[in-house]
């Protein structure tokens, strides 16, 4: 969909849409979600939680829980459409080329097995060292790299504080030189000095090794700091995508300008998602129209029946909003 | 060091619990009524002096637990029968006629020889069945699992002995009773270990199917347990398989609360030794207890509860170290 | 005893958890009775439980409208009456004393019930009481009272229960108390653990800060929440208690006067029932307490899930349900 007619991006999604069958029904966890990862790029995906973000990352890496069904769409990895894969092939994609950094790192790794032989596994698994000697190098040289000295790679990771804890995840991450790092909210466990440095050890590994990384949150204000391009989430589905600036200089969706609201000042990084009216849709019992419209203060007739398609309405600026039809959004400017 | 502690304080609490043993035993046998001896010193159809002289015979003319009137504190009741123990000395059998530390340690080595047997297969089966039915949650293996293992708990021990003891008897020849085909003559120790095999097999295949159910349930629960924490799914996004993580993620951690239940479950080992050993005549310390109950024979009742219950707390003590040495987390609580 | 272990929260991926918001402490009695009864309705082998305890209460209180013959009369028997073969007089044969097996499993129902219940409502007030001051006030008394339940925890029952009936003598009340005052200690350690973290929880915080008192809080807050954990407990507990009630009796210590299902089997095993091949007097007391016994256990496993709904699967389930999209040609080697 982006006009770039350069090499096909790294990581192409295409319509995903992903369910989750369960007793109490069918709950439309992502629907039709598309977006590109260019190579060395930062990706920041936005959203309210239980708006699909996290669903919509583990079914890239195919980790739904049992319920999850990937009902449609692609997700082509320099061409080649995982969702295609057998499982054993899968399993060489995972960690091999994407990775991911777990919200919540206490509870990421195994409290009986060393952070250094957890680390090395990968590293045997996925045949980058023969045994768990060969590999004890790389281990020690990613503990490094995120400021752990090696010889704790050999401690138990109730050892280690949160923010280190959360650092040997990014290590671990990196164990085999994926091609793609998804963060899936790396900072939300921990207090806001912390969250700082992580970040900041995300933002220079990412330039550093060339890495493209889809950073998962809540938090405006992290991705003005950390990403290259925003992807804004509302029920399961897009709501506006562009370059960062321009998500903070002219954002179109109402729900973006709600939650850009929120944030008076991005200096204050304590901020949270907080005073929009009503809540998120119940993903089980979705309007007919547009997900935001019984919360938006711009709605009218056709958002309550038509579902609005994300159309691009400026260079690289996508939006799934009935206000900007082509024609509206060149009014606005 | 932290673990030094660990296990100092774990080794003063099994003191501290043998001594409570020691007083209860104590206690039960001068409190309660039915005790010969005491009966026999208060009987009012002899005179006086009799009771006198038959009370200064068994020490029941000492103060019960502490002397305040002299002739030293510790001459009491309590401090008399600690000594006694405490030089080996459990009293003489009403029944035998013989010390009954000699009786019980002739039998103890045929109780352990029939647990061990049980307890060992037991633990194998029932783990083994246990992660199975885990990993296999909510299929119809894992329902029969359940429904097997629900019904091996609820078994009576000594019904489930007579049963096998009938069907083992009439349709495979088994022998049911004793230790070795009685007057038989041996033409090797191999023969010898071939019959008190044969004898052996209908006991701890009752002793196995009692235990088993239990060990499943837990180890099921356990694993389940296990297999919903956010390390595993850390595993699975490292690409590890299936295999691959149940045995090195979530078996060991899965180990941990079986170690504490079998620990546990000693009491419970011994009250199926007395009903196994009772059905199948086996020449333990069970049916020892089984016959001494019959004969009202107190002395060899409370010793062989006092070494049943010293045996439990030592077990429980070394469950203890395995656990240290199982969990990291035990080195710095 | 089984006791079941729960994953504790479900990884956050929009859909609310099943079990994870249900048993908040806030939600209204009526709406959690109601979702318990649910949960409980779906589960079958719980329903089977109730109603294999159901039938086993029914034969109990009827007992002397089902029996065919009155345990206490004893007629006139003859050698041919001794382990006679199930027939149509006797549909389940006789025993060692010529007396009509179905009429004393019919009546052995109420011992082995009456005996259950009334041990494990003694386990329930001790286990229950000590848990709750253990875990609710804590401090020293609550330790020494856990210190205390750890020793007995650790005392094998089955010995101490029968050097202790051994001496006092086996009457009904005697079986019942010894196994009513030694079953209370897994109870215990339950109840303490979850009060202890009901304690910290912040409705009790809030209600403490305006100034409700313990009692008060302990008897609004707190056990209204520990309740289910002891109800699902005792049940599993009346079918420890009449297990080990049968054992005793095997053993030759039950109560002379009434006979209970142990007390056939006892009968049975020492008095030749093997050596004659009379199946039939050993089968069908021990079916009898298979029977309650699985009963219980069912019901307990079952309310057990329904007060705490576990989740329906785990990491490692739903692989290969899980590209569920329709065949897209040629899209894999695009």
């Amino acid at each position: 969909m982006s006009e770039r007619p350069t090499a096909p991006p790294l990581l192409d999604v295409r319509d995903l849409t992903t369910r989750f069958i369960t007793p109490e029904g069918v709950f439309h966890a992502v629907e039709g979600l598309s977006f590109q990862l260019e190579r060395g790029e930062s990706l920041g995906l936005v959203g309210e939680s239980g708006c699909g973000k996290s669903t919509a990352m583990l079914s890239l890496l195919r980790l739904l829980p049992a319920a999850g069904r990937i009902v449609g769409g692609q997700a082509l990895l320099d061409g080649t459409d995982l969702f295609g894969l057998d499982e054993s092939d899968m399993r060489a994609v995972r960690w091999h080329r994407i990775s991911m950094i777990f919200q919540g790192a206490m509870n990421a790794f195994n409290p009986v097995r060393t952070v250094g032989a957890q680390i090395a596994e990968a590293l045997v698994f996925h045949g980058l060292a023969q045994d768990r000697g060969e590999a004890q190098p790389r281990v020690d040289e990613l503990l490094e790299m995120v400021g752990i000295t090696g010889a704790r790679g050999s401690q138990y990771p109730h050892q280690y504080s949160g923010g280190m804890r959360q650092r040997a995840m990014i290590a671990m991450a990196l164990a085999c030189s994926p091609q793609v790092v998804i963060a899936d909210e790396p900072t939300t466990a921990l207090d806001v000095m912390i969250q700082a440095q992580i970040l900041e050890l995300l933002e220079r590994l990412q330039r550093e090794l060339g890495l493209a990384v889809i950073l998962v949150t809540h938090d405006l204000s992290v991705v003005a700091e950390v990403c290259h391009r925003v992807l804004v989430m509302y029920g399961g589905v897009l709501a506006e995508s562009c370059e960062v600036d321009g998500i903070f200089n002219q954002p179109l969706h109402p729900y973006t300008r709600r939650l850009l609201a929120a944030f008076p000042d991005l200096s204050r990084p304590e901020g949270k998602l907080v005073s929009i009216p009503g809540y998120p849709p119940r993903l089980n019992a979705l309007p007919p129209g547009c997900r935001f419209a019984p919360r938006c203060e711009e709605v009218h007739e056709r958002c309550l029946q038509e579902r609005p398609k994300p159309r691009q309405v400026l260079p690289g600026h996508w939006v799934a909003c009935h206000l900007h039809e082509a024609g509206a959004a060149n009014d606005r400017t | 060091m932290a673990r030094r502690d660990y296990l100092l304080k774990r080794a003063a609490w099994s003191v501290l619990t043998i001594l409570f043993v020691l007083i209860l035993n104590f206690f039960l046998f001068r409190i309660l009524p039915g005790d010969p001896t005491t009966s026999i010193a208060k009987d009012p159809r002899l005179d006086a002096d009799t009771r006198a002289a038959l009370a200064a015979r068994f020490g029941l003319d000492k103060p019960l637990v502490l002397n305040v009137q002299g002739g030293g504190l510790f001459d009491s009741q309590l401090f008399a029968y600690v000594d006694r123990l405490a030089h080996g000395d459990l009293g003489v059998s009403f029944n035998y006629g013989r010390p009954v530390g000699e009786i019980l340690g002739e039998r103890i080595g045929n109780t352990v020889l029939l647990v061990l047997g049980g307890q060992l297969l037991a633990i194998i089966l029932g783990v083994g069945l246990g992660l199975l039915a885990a990993w296999k949650n909510r299929t119809p293996l894992d329902t029969g699992a359940i429904i097997f293992s629900l019904t091996a708990w609820s078994l009576p021990t000594f019904w489930l002995g007579i049963l096998l003891l009938i069907i083992g008897s009439t349709y495979f020849g088994l022998p049911t009773a004793g230790r070795q085909t009685v007057g038989m003559d041996y033409a090797s120790v191999w023969a010898q270990a071939i019959d008190v095999g044969r004898h052996l097999l209908l006991p701890t295949l009752t002793f196995t199917i009692v235990l088993l159910g239990e060990y499943m349930l837990v180890m099921r629960s356990s694993v389940l347990e296990i297999l919903s924490e956010d390390y595993i799914l850390t595993a699975k996004a490292k690409g590890l398989s299936q295999g691959q993580i149940l045995r090195h993620h979530a078996l060991q951690n899965a180990m941990l609360p079986i170690v504490t239940l079998i620990a546990l479950n000693l009491g419970f080992t011994v009250a199926g030794a007395i009903q196994v050993e009772t059905v199948f005549s086996w020449p333990g310390v069970g049916s020892l207890i089984y016959e001494a109950v019959r004969r009202q024979d107190y002395p060899v009742l409370q010793g062989a509860f006092l070494v049943i219950a010293i045996s439990v707390v030592a077990a429980n003590l070394a469950a203890d170290l395995v656990y240290g040495l199982l969990d990291p987390r035990i080195k710095s609580p | 005893m089984p006791r079941a272990f729960r994953p504790r929260r479900l990884p956050e991926v929009g859909v609310p958890g099943r079990g994870a918001g249900m048993m908040k402490p806030t939600a209204r009695w009526r709406e959690r009775l109601a979702s318990v009864v649910r949960l409980f309705g779906r589960n079958r082998m719980g329903l089977v439980g109730l109603a294999m305890l159901g039938l086993a209460i029914g034969v109990a209180v009827l007992a002397p409208w089902i029996a065919p013959y009155d345990p206490e009369t004893t007629g006139r028997v003859t050698i041919d009456d001794i382990y006679a073969r199930p027939s149509a007089a006797h549909l389940l044969g006789t025993d060692d004393g010529g007396k009509d097996v179905l009429s004393a499993l019919v009546y052995g129902a109420r011992v082995s019930l009456v005996v259950g219940f009334a041990a494990s409502l003694i386990s329930m007030l001790i286990g229950g009481s000590v848990g709750l001051i253990a875990g609710f006030y804590g401090g020293r008394v609550g330790n020494l009272m856990m210190r205390l339940t750890d020793i007995f925890l650790v005392i094998p029952d089955l010995p101490l229960m029968i050097v202790i009936v051994a001496m006092v003598g086996p009457s009904l009340w005697n079986i019942i108390i010894v196994i009513g005052i030694l079953g209370w200690t897994g109870t215990a350690r339950i109840v303490r653990s979850q009060a202890l973290s009901l304690k910290e929880r912040q409705f009790v915080l809030r209600a403490r800060a305006i100034g409700a008192g313990n009692f008060h809080i302990l008897r609004r807050h707190i056990f209204p929440l520990v309740l289910p954990l002891i109800v699902t407990n005792t049940v599993l507990v009346i079918s420890l208690s009449i297990l080990e009630e049968s054992t005793l009796s095997f053993l030759g210590l039950g109560d002379p006067t009434t006979l209970s299902w142990g007390g056939m089997l006892n009968f049975a095993f020492t008095r030749g029932a093997i050596s004659t091949g009379a199946w039939w007097a050993l089968v069908a007391p021990g079916l009898g307490i298979v029977w309650v016994v699985l009963g219980c256990t069912l019901l307990g496993n079952a309310l057990e899930e329904a007060f705490n709904p576990r989740l329906q699967s785990h990491h490692l389930q739903g692989e290969e349900r899980m590209i569920a999209r329709p065949a897209q040609p040629g899209a894999s080697d695009a």
